[in-house]
């Protein structure tokens, strides 16, 4: 789940780390209030992507009329495919120096990251390739978290000792954060430094962990439905979904096993329109709920599915199949491969309900590749 | 020979009395895994299919032996069964639980680390050491005994490999799903270094994806150094976008790592063979081993 920056700045003031004042404006006029109230004001488009400041939604208003112009323009805009439904008015920073503090996680070191920076305000990968030596990272314990002497060696090693006073106990919160809301990402970037050496997060940037969410039930994020109304709707399906840019649908079982099948679709000649993962011991209503999703998929010329039966049982996938076909009358073609537990039970059913199941996922993908570039002629 | 696990392990289920617990500690016991006790707090005491459930996994330990653990407990819970097991000492623990909180994961990890003991997983479907013993989800009718070890990132693509093996009459020693998750207990590494000291193993499939940089590192510390036996790799995920996940919480490329064009070129480089699809590691592991690679079905 991601977070918009005035939503993540909430949860930076509740924990202590300092953010600008601002108010969120649903109209040019609450814009021109807010400017009213705090004086020269950022206006921000309050979208969950980066790069809003490059595509024109951050805009800088000194007076109320300003603000008003410059939010009638920003509300109403699309970013990357979101529409700008709010913006976040807040008190222009008088900024000497940009830095960056976040943590992420180190897949290799098999730990979260606190990564400081001397430089920030750009994406932090764009430092690790321009200036390494800005950077510097540690791996707390995960059970005891950051002591302060390992804080201070952090800071000392990003060469901002000068700061180490304030910066400290920044860090310190900043892992408690992360901790208390399973962030997998969470940035100050840039974390400004003022013309009263003051430090600031002037932006912010929160992710968590869907594999937490049931931890964080009473929390609301960013509304993603304009991302893709079809992943939209497979997360509503509780289906592992995303969408490609090809025609030919795609459902299997395994993560690995649907990549490789999208993988062959293109090795034969087509391109995948999704990849679509049912998981393990997917029951019947699930691979209906799946057929019915692509189903609903203009760009799909054709539908494979791919099953290697594990937990997932071949018995179980015929029948939501063979159901999904009846009920939702298929017009694109479809092909199945299908083996593993319980695979002669699932071919026999398929195939007295008229579907030939294939014997190879690179047969099956010819064969899908095939038939749907005849019906799309 | 082979590696992990054998028809002397005695194997413990956490998780025996719950639905995935029990039809796959069923399954495990049809393929001959020698299976000496279930944990269930709060039901233990009793017995399923004639084994007896026990409270704790220290009383497990201490009533059976039990070396290795299989866990199949739900997700919320998963990473406290795996400190379970490491702290009672269990050797081996194979966690098949997907979708484990990042942080749980992360500490789990680190005390396993600390106790000294291996952990599987999570996310993944076991090992099976072909002809003696399986823990976890792999099906059991696919295997077969004889030469070529697997490791795999994936699931359901190490049952193609398995199946594909078999049928063209080549079998395998052990069959080791590392997971698919980016906190992992073994990696490929640690996995090819104990195939490479297995005398019965004469070549290893390795089954990477997008994502992470293990593929990688197995190749430049492992295989490169001089790895003695034939490797053959296959990555997927090579026409998947950057910036998605893709099913796995760990298949992800995140700007210029993790591409499966960065691991096929470590793999080539490592001296292993890299192949395009799963008929073509069919073909390859059965060439490795000395199979005629027409034995192969289409």
């Amino acid at each position: 789940m991601k977070f918009l920056e005035y939503q993540v700045k909430e949860r930076f003031r509740a924990a202590g780390i300092p953010v600008p004042d601002g108010r969120l404006a649903r109209t040019p006029d609450e814009a021109a209030l807010a400017a009213g109230a705090l004086g020269p004001i950022a206006v921000k488009a309050q979208v969950p992507i980066g790069g809003r400041g490059k595509a024109g939604g951050i805009k800088l208003a000194r007076t109320a009329a300003d603000a008003k112009r410059v939010a009638g323009e920003i509300l109403g805009m699309t970013i990357k495919g979101y529409t700008v439904k709010e913006v976040w008015c807040e008190t222009a920073q008088d900024i000497t120096r940009e830095l960056y503090l976040g943590l992420t996680l180190d897949r290799d070191a098999r730990k979260p990251v606190l990564i400081l920076s001397a430089k920030g305000g750009m994406e932090i990968e764009e430092v690790a390739e321009t200036h390494p030596e800005a950077i510097a990272k540690l791996h707390p314990d995960p059970w005891r978290g950051p002591l302060p002497f390992e804080v201070r060696d952090l800071i000392f090693r990003s060469g901002l000792g000068p700061l180490q006073v304030q910066l400290t106990p920044l860090v310190v919160k900043l892992y408690a954060l992360a901790r208390t809301y399973d962030a997998l990402t969470i940035e100050i970037n840039p974390l400004a430094l003022t013309q009263d050496g003051g430090l600031v997060a002037a932006d912010g940037k929160l992710e968590i962990d869907e594999n937490a969410m049931f931890r964080h039930k009473d929390l609301h994020g960013a509304d993603e439905s304009d991302e893709d109304p079809l992943e939209a709707e497979a997360r509503r399906r509780k289906l592992t979904y995303v969408r490609l840019d090809g025609s030919i649908g795609v459902i299997g079982n395994g993560a690995g096993l649907v990549m490789n099948t999208l993988d062959l679709v293109q090795r034969e000649g087509g391109r995948a329109a999704n990849f679509l993962d049912v998981g393990g011991g997917a029951k019947a209503e699930v691979v209906h709920s799946a057929l019915e999703l692509l189903a609903g998929d203009p760009h799909v010329k054709g539908i494979l599915i791919n099953i290697f039966g594990g937990i997932t049982r071949g018995d179980e996938v015929a029948h939501g199949i063979i159901d999904a076909s009846r009920d939702l009358n298929l017009k694109p073609p479809l092909v199945v491969r299908m083996t593993g537990t319980r695979e002669e039970e699932g071919r026999q059913l398929l195939r007295e309900a008229g579907i030939t199941p294939e014997a190879t996922a690179t047969g099956a993908a010819r064969k899908i590749v095939e038939l749907a570039s005849a019906t799309g002629q | 020979m082979s590696i992990l696990l054998s028809k002397a392990s005695r194997v413990l289920v956490q998780g025996l009395t719950g639905r995935e617990g029990s039809f796959h500690a069923e399954q495990m016991k049809a393929y001959g895994t020698n299976i000496v006790a279930g944990v269930s707090p709060g039901k233990g005491g009793s017995s399923q299919m004639g084994i007896p459930i026990f409270d704790t996994v220290v009383d497990a330990r201490r009533e059976t032996g039990a070396d290795v653990s299989g866990i199949f407990v739900p997700a919320p819970f998963a990473a406290d069964a795996i400190m379970e097991a490491a702290a009672a000492g269990v050797g081996l623990i194979v966690c098949i639980t997907e979708g484990i909180p990042l942080y749980d994961m992360v500490r789990a990890r680190a005390f396993v680390a600390d106790a000294g003991v291996k952990l599987i997983g999570p996310n993944c479907p076991g090992l099976v050491t072909a002809g003696q013993a399986k823990v976890g989800i792999i099906p059991n009718h696919i295997n077969r005994e004889g030469s070529v070890g697997i490791v795999s990132r994936s699931g359901t693509l190490t049952y193609e490999v398995i199946q594909g093996l078999s049928q063209a009459g080549v079998g395998q020693t052990t069959s080791v799903g590392i997971g698919g998750d980016p906190i992992l207990g073994l990696s490929f590494k640690e996995v090819l270094r104990l195939f490479k000291g297995d005398p019965a193993t004469r070549a290893v499939v390795m089954i990477g994806e997008i994502g992470g940089s293990d593929e990688e590192a197995a190749a430049d510390e492992v295989i490169s150094p001089g790895f003695g036996k034939p490797v053959i790799g296959f990555i997927s995920g090579r026409t998947a976008p950057p910036g998605k996940r893709m099913g796995h919480a760990g298949a992800i490329i995140s700007g210029n790592t993790g591409t499966a064009a960065s691991k096929l070129k470590a793999l080539t480089q490592a001296g292993a063979q890299v192949c395009d699809t799963i008929e073509e590691v069919v073909a390859a592991a059965a060439a490795a081993v000395g199979q005629p690679s027409s034995a192969m079905p289409r």
